[in-house]
This record gives C-alpha cells, structure tokens and sequence, in this order.
C-alpha cells in the first residue's frame, strides 16, 4: 500500500454528509471547547434527531403496555410496536412472525444457543466459532456445550484477519451442528463471506448463526439471500439507542424450537400442569417488552431508508482507505486487521504506547476511540497484543474527524517521545 | 492539555520508558497476579520478605504508562519498609487516587499519581499494583481483580 495519503473523499460527498451531520445533535457539541470527532461508532452510534423525537412521542405521548388493553394508548402502543417490526422485517427481509425483539446482539445469541442448543445438541457434536468473535458469540456456546457435552471448535484466522477458509472447510464434519459466526468482525473490521460458508455449514447438516451487529449499520443485509438460519443484531449500534435488538429466525425452525424465557406475553393458555405457548414470534417475547426502544429501532431504520446506502457504503470506504493512509505514514504504527473485504474500523497499535494511553491523549482533543480488547480476546491473544486502538466510522463522518484523530496521535507520540 | 500534563509528568513518563525493580524474584515468598479486565493490563508482583520487612519488591506485566509506572513506583518506595509502613502507605495512596485526600510531603515521588483524578477511567490503572500490594501482604489469594 502506498504511504503517500490519499485526498479525502470528494467535496460532493463531504456536501451531502455536512448535510447529514445536521441530523445528528451529540455531533454539533464541543467538548472543552472542540468540536468532538466520534469514531467510536462500532461500540455504539449516534441517534439522528428523527429518533430521539420518536422516542419522545412514543414514551410521552403513547405510553402504555401492548397486546392487552383496549383503551386508545394500549392501541396505540401495540400499533407502534408492530409497526416497528414490519420495519425491521423489511429491513433484513423477512417475514414478520421471523423477527423477534431481544435486549440486543447478545440476547438474541444467548436465546438461540439456550432454546436450540438444549433441544439439539447431543454429546459429541460440535459448535463452530471463528477466532474473531465478540465474546457474545461464544460464551453463550460454551455455558451451552457444558450443559449438553457438546464441543466447542474455533476456527482460526490468519494474520491478515481474514477466517482461515481451509481450516474451516477441515473443521467441518457430520459432527458439525452449529455454525456461529460473525459477519463483520467489532475488532478488525473483517467482512465474512457468509452467503458461501452458510451454503457450507448447511451442506454439512449444520445450522448457521450469524452475529450481525457491526454489519447493519454499514451495508444492506437480506438474510433470504444470505440463507442463514438465525441473524443477530443490536438497536444502538445502528443509530437507535441501548437494550433493544432484534432476531431473525427462520420460521420453521423457530417454530420447532423451545421458548427462551417464560412469563406473561409467551403463552395462549395457563394452568398449573401444562402451558401453551403463543405463535411465533411472541412465543419467545416474555414479559413487558422495550416497547419504546423497538418504535426508535423503526425510526433508526426509516432513516437509514431514505439514505442511498450504497452510496454510503462507497463513501464509508473512501474515509476508511482514506484513514489508513493517514494512519499508516505514523511512524511505529501497525493496523492490526487487514483483510480484503472490510469496513468501519482501523485497528491499530503503535509501538511503545500503550493503547489506553492514545485513547486518553486523542480525547484531549476530543476524539473519541475505544481502546482495549474491544471483547474479542482470543482477537487480541492471536496478534500478541494486549490492546488495540480502534477507530470506527458511521456515514457521518467525516475527512476532519480522520485528521483530528492523527493530530491528537502526533501529540501523543510528542509526549512520549 | 494542563490535565494531560499532570496525568504523563516526567517522572510517570520516565518510570514507563525504563520501569525500576522489572523482573521475577525466584523464591519470592509472595506472589500476586493481578489484572483490570476492563483493559486487559497485567502484573505480576513479587516480595522478598526480610522478618517483617519487605527485602525485595519486583513486577512484571504489560500495561500503560500508567500502570508500569505506578508499579515501579510502588516497588522502589515499599523495598525495606515495614508490612505495617506498607499498608498505611496503601491506604494513603488509595485515598488519594480516589481524591479523598489531596498528596502531601508523605507521598514524595508518589505525588505523581494523583494526576489520574482529572480522569477517573484511569483510576484503576494506577490502583491495580497497589490492591495487589495490600493483597500480598494480608492475604493468601495469589490473583486479585480491579473489578
């Protein structure tokens, strides 16, 4: 790769994102005094102001419980929250009964591996894991595979960051009952080419679930042409906000499958020596749900709708190369993750500082990166590092936000000089 | 930048580029691992005890600049204090790193610490060495957590 920068991205594309960085009030706030730069979208993103007025009207206005009442805001209530699910639905292209609501990515991981993993896996059978997982993708294995004698299998990667395809393809077996992996990886970036290894995984008898968190925010996902079994993913990344996400679920399996948790909303009928449970998706909907969190989740979706998102994603890959380069002419500086396909995040290290002492130093300048081992361990033990810096981007950023960031790493490399 | 001044002075600075008392102690009478799972930080405290002195005090680890130099700092002030010195001077630094009490002429070099106030995500990667201090001197636990 050349070290000689590129030009940031064209002007017409910076016109429209000052545009877009309108939308977006946290973006407008100094910190201190500067202007802040957010590059810490894949741990969570902004909410657009469309979002934040969904949730007021919806927790204001039209406050009650759902799929109970009969007055005017229990309506109300049950019409936004349904509607919010067609979006989501529409969203990955599914079918409503497909969608179930979850507190996140890693509730919907742990109802899967709880409700399928207890009704499927037998001693002997084995879980595929890549070795770029987010710990959400695989502790809820492991609690599985000790509860049922399963055997939990990572396949490695290589030191580009990309999944090792030939190990994959030797780890695969008439063993293999679960593929667990994660379309694009929080701690590289990597994007996983999971339309070929879910043909794969379902070849060998395998069912596939994948970790979509940090793959919504930035492409268009369609889990038909995927064809994977189950898709994850979380509201806040995505521009809606915490504690609410949602789960694709092939119907016919869904349908077979066990409920997760038990309580109020799951069920049809109560009595003490036997339940039956309610149709698909509330089977696996107990309790009061985040009623207001899936309204934003739709509003996040309806804006990210009326974006040209593959233009987005262009743009996205513009700034990431864009941030590379910069990143890259930092003498001692080494990104860790750089697979062929990926998006959103610049892993880096830089020798001789530590990575928490970067994220403290660029957030004098108001910058804001994660450091740490972004809950990808096993990520962080392959590299031999201990941490990371990381940089990641939402379509609202911008070349500016690159340059502060390798402005606040120059006085970081000043001060430790 | 004055609160960035005061978190990296010098003496944090130098002790992160050439940490004092780095290495093992065979034989070491007490051994503690302790770790900040937030961060993923590391060390390994060893202590030579000499009666009811500390005769040697070394670590290893990886870490920030922060908690290298606390670590090193810690060592080359407790090495031939007391057990008792010791864990006073755990409670004083605990104070001040947590601001209930500002450093004075007590805290010498250790004074430095004091700049992770301003930045309380970094609190704990000052405190680490020094829990792991208290918990070779009072405890049988050879693994102790910021958390």
């Amino acid at each position: 790769m050349s070290l000689e920068a590129r030009s940031r991205p064209a002007r017409k594309a910076d016109a429209d994102v000052a545009r877009l960085r309108e939308d977006f009030p946290a973006l407008a706030q100094k910190i201190d005094g500067k202007p802040l730069a957010y590059l810490d979208n894949a741990a969570s993103a902004q909410c657009p102001r469309s979002v934040l007025d969904a949730i007021i009207e919806q927790q204001g206005m039209n406050h009650a419980n759902v799929h109970r009442g009969v007055h005017r805001l229990a309506e109300r209530a049950t019409a936004a929250y349904e509607a919010a699910r067609d979006k989501v639905a529409a969203f990955v292209n599914a079918s409503r009964e497909e969608i179930v609501f979850t507190r996140g990515t890693t509730d919907s991981i742990n109802l899967v591996a709880a409700s399928l993993g207890g009704s499927l896996l037998k001693p002997g059978d084995e879980i595929l894991v890549s070795g770029m997982e987010h710990h959400s993708n695989i502790v809820p294995w492991q609690l599985i595979a000790a509860r049922t004698g399963a055997r939990l299998v990572p396949v490695p990667i290589t030191p580009a960051g990309e999944l090792d395809l030939e190990a994959f393809e030797r780890a695969l077996s008439d063993k293999t009952r679960i593929l667990a992996l994660t379309h694009v990886s929080n701690a590289l970036g990597t994007v996983n080419p999971v339309k070929a290894l879910t043909e794969k995984a379902q070849a060998a008898g395998a069912l596939v679930v994948l970790d979509g968190a940090q793959a919504v925010p930035h492409f268009p996902v369609d889990v038909r042409d995927i064809g994977c079994d189950f898709y994850a993913f979380s509201g806040h990344k995505m521009f809606a906000g915490t504690g609410i996400g949602a789960l694709y679920g092939r119907a016919a399996l869904l349908d077979r499958m066990p409920p997760y948790q038990g309580g109020g909303e799951m069920i049809l009928t109560v009595a003490f020596d036997s339940s039956t449970y309610n149709v698909l998706p509330y089977k696996f909907e107990a309790g009061t749900p985040n009623i207001t969190g899936a309204v934003a989740l739709g509003a996040a979706i309806d804006y990210l709708s009326r974006l040209d998102r593959e233009a987005v994603a262009a743009y996205e890959n513009e700034l990431l190369a864009y941030a590379t380069d910069r990143l890259l002419a930092i003498p001692a500086l080494r990104i860790i993750g750089t697979a062929r396909e990926k998006v959103g995040v610049a892993s880096f290290v830089i020798d001789g500082i530590h990575a928490h002492d970067l994220g403290t130093i660029v957030n004098d300048e108001s910058v804001a990166i994660r450091t740490g081992h972004h809950c990808a361990m096993p990520v962080m033990d392959f590299f031999g590092v201990a941490a990371t810096a990381r940089a990641s981007l939402a379509f609202y950023n911008n070349g500016e936000d690159v340059d502060r960031l390798i402005l606040g790493l120059e006085k970081a490399r000043e001060l430790f000089e | 930048m004055s609160g960035l001044k005061e978190l990296y002075r010098e003496v944090i600075l130098d002790h992160n580029r050439s940490p004092r008392n780095f290495g093992e102690i065979e034989n070491a009478d007490r051994v503690v691992n302790g770790v900040n799972p937030l961060c993923g930080d590391k060390m390994t405290l060893y202590l030579k005890l000499d009666g009811d002195r500390i005769g040697d005090a070394r670590f290893e680890g990886t870490g920030c600049a922060i908690s290298i130099a606390s670590s090193s700092l810690m060592t080359e002030r407790v090495k031939g204090s007391t057990i008792e010195e010791s864990l006073d001077l755990f409670n004083d630094v605990r104070d001040m790193l947590t601001g209930a009490r500002d450093p004075d002429d007590r805290m010498e070099k250790l004074a430095v610490l004091a700049g992770v106030r301003e930045f309380p995500s970094r609190v704990k990667c000052a405190s680490l060495a020094w829990h792991a201090l208290k918990s070779a001197l009072t405890s049988d636990k050879r693994e102790i957590s910021t958390e």
